[in-house]
């Protein structure tokens, strides 16, 4: 039975998502400034991950050179004004390449979460919403996903499909799929039984409808909390499966693979591997900032802490 | 639920686990593009000679027989030979494995030495500049690649200052202690070998820093929040209305029940280790799995690197179960959760 203090409209809860009307995404633009003011950290990664995001949209009209020109004239040469990161062994520039190095690093970060965050989330909102053997069966097959150690498995299975940026991402997002899967599922358990969701059974709303129109967009800000915190952590096992020879290939300008290149030089040339790990540093940085911010902001748990 | 009908239910998941792993670790490495036995042969081999080896390895027969006879073999400790070092896989493992646990161990102890009591730092004193301070170097702990802050260390430590060794586990001219656990620091100390404990330490040094860094900046994470959710508990107010000692609630009764959902978080902090590891070892020179597994991997070294996978896996699914059992010993409430 539909209880009649649910069907009431919600109170404007001071959140960052009004209520269960969330689905609209009305944004409490005022109390998201009043959070931010009080935490200059999130601002800071607010501030990195525009910066790194411009700088991979902008990447052709900022990169002082082509990342890929060769002036053997130059070759290693040490942070100057004309190179201000300097340059590599064949005398590209380091600072275009590293700015180039944003569309493979930052880009398969966000490729590998978001398909692992669309088919998690969705395997999740059935599985909780069905329940029963379908519900045990996915949920089963998860816990054997999730009791893997990730990054061996992401690096068997990118040694056996070969060395590329795609053979890298792969692997990644299916191994962190598992964590959207019980999240989502978790969400849906409890909106399940919420009344709009009855009502819309009641009316004859097709399963797929019920998923789409009201688990999705009520289950959407824990996962996408996790997702933001999964960005840092998606460039940082890319660029390590870089580093280690399975993922972005010669002369692909990929953060990872150009401190791998860096490494022979790093005793005489400190600069090489220096400023391309820098950039994943920072990026990680900045996207793990903007992740612990939209769980303060959205968690009432933690407010006030 | 009672604890039995628990154990049981986690028994058989792990086993389904581990023949997930199994079953995983077998089609990947028939998932390789090109033919193993062609691998094995080298470029030149003629096709009579391709095909006597796709023979022995039982590469002719079909999948799912050629996986019985995985099992069988991996039921016998078998696990195929390494086309890079031409001896068993197994011996491999047994040889290289103990340095991988030397480093893994000590970058755990350095980490939680110093996690924890920065954590409850933290968490007692919030919002204060140690707060911020941990939380920023726990930011940059879990953002931070690994590979290239060895190579910063590397560089400092060895380069500029060159006060610690570069690579491997013990000065030229030092012979190894006597086996005993295979963990150079471990047996030295147990031998005695003063000197070449100290070389043994000088060289560990900088991997396991690089290595627990990482870590350090989840268990700092962990340990604070559950403080601080444990200090605002009730019992925390009364123990501080009866008077006891603020290093009394802290230690005595904070601190204990905020360490029971850490506990779960070392089992899975495993995993990164081992992650870790396989990054640390390439920087320094570490001869253990992680420095041998990358070299196979550019050999194309299959039977190694799944080997390696798959001993990885049932090391850390096991250490989880165990995790999870010991848990349930420190946890009485979650007889009743199930």
């Amino acid at each position: 039975m539909i209880q009649p203090d649910e069907t009431a409209a919600p109170a404007p809860a001071r959140g960052l998502l009004l209520g269960s009307r969330a689905a609209r995404w009305g944004v409490d633009w005022r109390y998201v400034w009043y959070r931010l003011s009080a935490s200059p950290l999130t601002v800071a990664g607010f501030a990195i991950v525009s910066v790194v995001i411009a700088a991979m949209i902008l990447a052709p009209a900022i990169a002082p050179y082509d990342p890929n020109r060769l002036s053997l004239a130059v070759r290693l040469a040490a942070p100057s004004w004309q190179h201000v990161f300097g340059t590599d062994e064949v005398g590209r520039d380091l600072l275009s390449r590293v700015i180039w190095g944003s569309r493979a690093s930052v880009v398969a970060g966000l490729v590998t979460v978001a398909i692992s965050m669309s088919i998690g989330t969705c395997i999740g909102a059935v599985s909780g919403l069905f329940s029963g053997w379908v519900d045990t069966v996915i949920m089963r097959i998860m816990d054997v996903l999730l009791a893997f150690p990730s990054f061996i498995l992401a690096m068997a299975l990118a040694a056996a499909l070969g060395p590329s940026l795609m053979n890298a991402i792969l692997p990644i997002a299916i191994v962190r799929t598992p964590f959207y899967v019980r999240l989502a599922r978790g969400q849906a358990l409890t909106l399940r039984d919420r009344a709009y969701v009855r009502a819309a059974e009641t009316f004859g709303s097709s399963s797929w409808h019920i998923v789409w129109r009201h688990i999705l967009p009520n289950s959407m800000a824990p996962i996408i909390v996790q997702a933001t915190l999964d960005i840092g952590l998606a460039i940082l096992t890319v660029s390590a499966l870089s580093f280690i020879g399975l993922g972005a290939q010669q002369p692909t300008a990929e953060w990872g693979a150009m401190v791998a290149n860096g490494r022979a030089y790093f005793l005489d040339q400190w600069w090489y591997p220096m400023f391309p790990g820098l950039a994943i540093l920072v990026t990680a940085i900045g996207f793990n900032l903007v992740g612990d911010g939209l769980r303060e902001l959205l968690d009432p748990r933690l407010r006030g802490r | 639920m009672s604890l039995l009908q628990i154990l049981c239910r986690r028994l058989l998941l792990a086993s389904l686990v581990i023949f997930g792993v199994l079953v995983v670790t077998f089609i990947t490495s028939r998932l390789i593009p090109g033919d193993p036995a062609r691998l094995m042969t080298g470029e030149h081999a003629s096709r009579e000679t391709v095909q006597h080896m796709r023979h022995v390895l039982g590469l002719d027969k079909p999948l799912p027989e050629q996986f019985g006879i995985y099992l069988v073999k991996l039921a016998h400790g078998d696990l195929g030979i390494s086309i890079r070092t031409e001896r068993p896989v197994s011996e491999d493992i047994r040889r290289f494995f103990p340095a991988t646990i030397e480093l893994s161990l000590s970058a755990l102890l350095f980490a939680v030495a110093a996690g924890v009591p920065l954590g409850v730092t933290a968490a007692v004193y919030k919002d204060s500049w140690i707060d911020q301070a941990v939380r920023t170097v726990s930011v940059i702990g879990i953002s931070m690649p690994a590979f290239w802050l060895g190579l910063l260390l590397l560089d400092f430590f060895y380069n500029w200052l060159g006060i610690l060794p570069g690579t491997g586990r013990l000065d030229e001219g030092i012979t190894a202690p006597p086996f005993i656990t295979g963990m150079f620091t471990v047996d030295a100390l147990l031998a005695g070998q003063w000197h070449t404990l100290y070389s043994a330490l000088t060289h560990i040094a900088l991997p396991a820093f690089t290595l627990g860094f990482v870590n350090l900046g989840i268990i700092m994470r962990q340990i604070r929040s559950a403080m601080i959710e444990v200090l605002q508990e009730d019992y925390i107010r009364t123990a501080r209305a009866g008077g006891l000692s603020a290093a009394r609630i802290i230690f005595g009764h904070a601190l204990r029940n905020a360490m029971i959902p850490s506990v779960t978080m070392l089992g899975l902090l495993f995993g990164d280790l081992l992650y870790g590891a396989v990054l640390t070892e390439t920087i320094f020179a570490w001869p253990g799995m992680g420095n041998y597994v990358i070299q196979s991997i550019g050999f194309l070294d299959f039977p190694s690197i799944m080997g390696f996978a798959m001993v990885a896996s049932l090391a850390y699914v096991l250490l989880n179960l165990a995790v999870d059992l010991s848990y349930m010993m420190l946890d009485p409430q979650i007889r009743e959760i199930g």
